[in-house]
């Protein structure tokens, strides 16, 4: 078993957990897009990133494994800004159709937009994106139509975030 | 008695017409009957003298460049073959001031020796560090590394023998080296010239860090842009194992040691020393997560050493001299010597090793001898594309790793990009974004997405709109890329906007097209 701080909180996991898990033992709920029980962490979204006393950057919670003595902070002005700065360019490349969206009120990037406090994408919607089919006058050759053959689910690469941890995952 | 002709065949010097050269030469030593065996050696590094050819005299060796095709005949009247003047001749190559001041330990043999001949290697002081490691036990040869103070050459400056010593503490049945041959920054070819002027130094490296930590199989990760460092080193490894260098005996010891020669697809990213082993092991070149570490999990998951060229190239002599002597040179915890790459515009284009603790204003200024059109340096770009830009006003720093980190800057794999004063430093920062935008491997989204925005912020500083949000808004981003990346790439990206934009303000205040249309 390893003891650890997270935001103060004294915790004890077994060896080989990960903060952010260690962190929700704890009650401390990380900020997080990629990481799901389902498949091995990834690291990719950049919503997890932690301070940990006495190392340099800001590591994923979700890819690093407790250490015994660790202190660790998942809520410093610090990370809040890089939290915002990395979903604001999420949504940068995101359709703006929330209201008619079926995933509308159960929809992570939603409630992580509004987790990291979000207002405003200073970017604006003009930039090269995978949202629009035709852009400046022509062909996007980002955008890729909805597949809609299975009768279960649509897939809709506009809104796709998580790709890289769908396709890990296979 | 025959004498010897040197013409390199070093890319850079094939680049500028050394086969070319060669060719005529040989046609005319043989049509006048002159007993001599042209030998294709590496290039010494001066390159704006390529090909730069060389003639061994009983004074020592005499050089002459630039030489062309067409300058053969003259230089063969004038009596090249004894090492008579000619317009072209610069005199004794040893004396030429920019290899007389120069330190060179791991380039001792480049340019001096035929590549490929191991008689030649061993002639020149080859060999004598892998002789003295296969007597020792591998945790001393660790000790003496890591005595060194060697550092990563390829810019982030682990020290080697922690590296090392990882490995060798970590269990497992199979263990690798991997040698980072993914030479990608802009204005850097050390590891070119070293693999194509002195191929056995690597192989010799490798094989003391296989020792080392008991790895039993090297892979040197060579860019597929490299064509003539790939062919090089191919054959040095067949020679080296024939002669029982590497094998299933190194140099008649009871260890093992083999290496396999890969060569990259042509991404930026596979030069991240993760995403060079998914690539090694047939996946596309995506960063990994750290940890683990490569030292616990590497190449296939297990234990790997994973080293730049350069690095590894330094082992040898600090095998066969020791550590102290290696670590005599340089300055702080920057120890032993770096080999400087001068390029873009200066006037003096090459390779100089030299101990660390040389200010940029020396090299910059005595060493690369100023830009090469003759006008002002404005501002020099150290450690690759990813590297900041420094102004004169810190041509002070000296070179060595934490000097430039504590200048917002990095020595990188220490090439440097000479700009004179007609550079854009807006334009030098939207190139830094676009190069990030189309290297990503588009796994982390402040690299993925950040760097385009990027591009299209600093378009719309240059087109004049909405400009003060706009730096503001460059500058947040740079913080999010800096913070929020997984590896280096999208990490060190913000280096060369934010150094261009603090150092440079006015060229992020672009005249308002209106008013410049007036």
């Amino acid at each position: 078993m390893v003891t650890l701080t997270i935001d103060g909180n004294e915790i004890t996991v077994p060896e080989g957990t990960s903060i952010m898990r260690a962190s929700m033992e704890a009650g401390i709920e990380v900020p997080k897009l990629c990481a799901t029980d389902m498949m091995d962490s990834f690291g990719s979204c950049r919503l997890c990133l932690v301070e940990i006393q006495g190392r340099a950057g800001m590591p994923a919670s979700c890819t690093t494994p407790v250490a015994p003595g660790m202190n660790v902070s998942t809520q410093t002005q610090r990370l809040k800004d890089v939290r915002r700065g990395v979903m604001e360019l999420y949504i940068s490349d995101h359709p703006l159709d929330c209201l008619t969206c079926a995933a509308n009120g159960d929809c992570e990037l939603q409630d992580m937009a509004g987790a990291v406090g979000l207002r405003d994408v200073r970017y604006g919607y003009d930039g090269s994106n995978h949202v629009k089919a035709r852009d400046n006058g022509g062909i996007n050759l980002n955008w890729a139509p909805k597949d809609e053959s299975n009768p279960y689910f649509t897939f809709d690469p506009a809104k796709m975030h998580r790709l890289f941890a769908v396709c890990a995952g296979l | 008695m025959t004498v010897r002709i040197f013409v390199p065949k070093d890319a850079a010097a094939l680049a500028l017409g050394a086969e070319r050269v060669a060719k005529a030469l040989s046609s005319e030593v043989e049509a006048r009957g002159i007993d001599a065996t042209i030998v294709r050696n590496g290039s010494r590094g001066l390159h704006w003298l390529e090909p730069m050819i060389e003639v061994e005299t009983a004074q020592g060796r005499i050089a002459y460049g630039p030489v062309k095709a067409s300058d053969v005949a003259s230089l063969l009247d004038a009596g090249l073959a004894t090492g008579r003047d000619h317009a072209l001749c610069l005199g004794k190559t040893e004396e030429l001031p920019f290899l007389k001041s120069q330190t060179r330990l791991t380039f001792a043999r480049c340019g001096i020796v035929d590549p490929l001949s191991l008689a030649d290697y061993r002639a020149h002081e080859g060999l004598k560090g892998l002789e003295r490691a296969v007597t020792l036990a591998p945790a001393d040869i660790v000790a003496h590394v890591t005595e060194s103070g060697l550092r990563g050459r390829g810019g982030a400056g682990f020290p080697t023998g922690i590296k090392w010593k990882t490995v060798l503490d970590t269990p497992g049945a199979r263990k690798y080296i991997v040698c980072n041959a993914d030479e990608g920054d802009s204005g850097t070819f050390a590891d070119r010239m070293i693999m194509e002027g002195d191929p056995f130094v690597l192989i010799e490296g490798m094989a003391i860090a296989g020792i080392a930590t008991g790895a039993t199989k090297g892979f040197v990760y060579i860019r597929s842009e490299y064509p003539h460092a790939i062919a090089t080193m191919t054959q040095a490894v067949e020679i080296a194992h024939k002669a029982g260098v590497v094998g299933t005996s190194v140099l008649g010891s009871a260890h093992a040691f083999d290496i396999e020669i890969r060569t990259g697809a042509g991404a930026y990213v596979c030069g991240e020393e993760t995403a060079l082993l998914n690539s090694l092991e047939g996946k596309r070149g995506i960063v990994r997560a750290k940890p683990p570490l490569p030292a616990h999990k590497g190449l296939f998951d297990c234990p790997t050493v994973i080293n730049n060229v350069i690095s590894l190239a330094s082992v040898p002599i600090i095998m066969d001299k020791g550590p102290v002597y290696y670590k005599d040179f340089g300055m702080g915890r920057s120890r032993g010597t770096i080999p400087i790459q001068i390029a873009g515009n200066a006037r003096h284009r090459g390779l100089y090793e030299a101990a660390f603790g040389l200010t940029l204003g020396q090299i910059v200024d005595d060493i690369g001898g100023g830009t090469a059109s003759g006008r002002p340096v404005k501002a020099v770009q150290v450690g690759g594309p990813l590297g900041a830009y420094f102004p004169r006003a810190l041509f002070d720093t000296a070179f060595d790793y934490e000097a430039f980190a504590a200048k917002d800057g990095l020595i990188g794999h220490a090439g440097i990009v000479v700009f004179d004063d007609t550079a854009d430093m807006l334009k030098q920062a939207r190139f830094a974004m676009e190069f990030c935008a189309i290297e990503s491997c588009g796994k982390c989204t402040p690299c993925r997405i950040g760097s385009t925005r990027g591009v299209e912020v600093a378009d719309k500083i240059a087109q004049g709109i909405e400009p003060e949000k706009n730096r503001e808004l460059l500058a947040d981003l740079c913080n999010t890329m800096k913070f929020g990346s997984l590896c280096a790439l999208g990490g060190f990206t913000p280096y060369p906007v934010t150094s261009a934009m603090n150092h440079f303000p006015d060229d992020f205040r672009p005249v308002p097209l209106v008013e410049a249309a007036e």
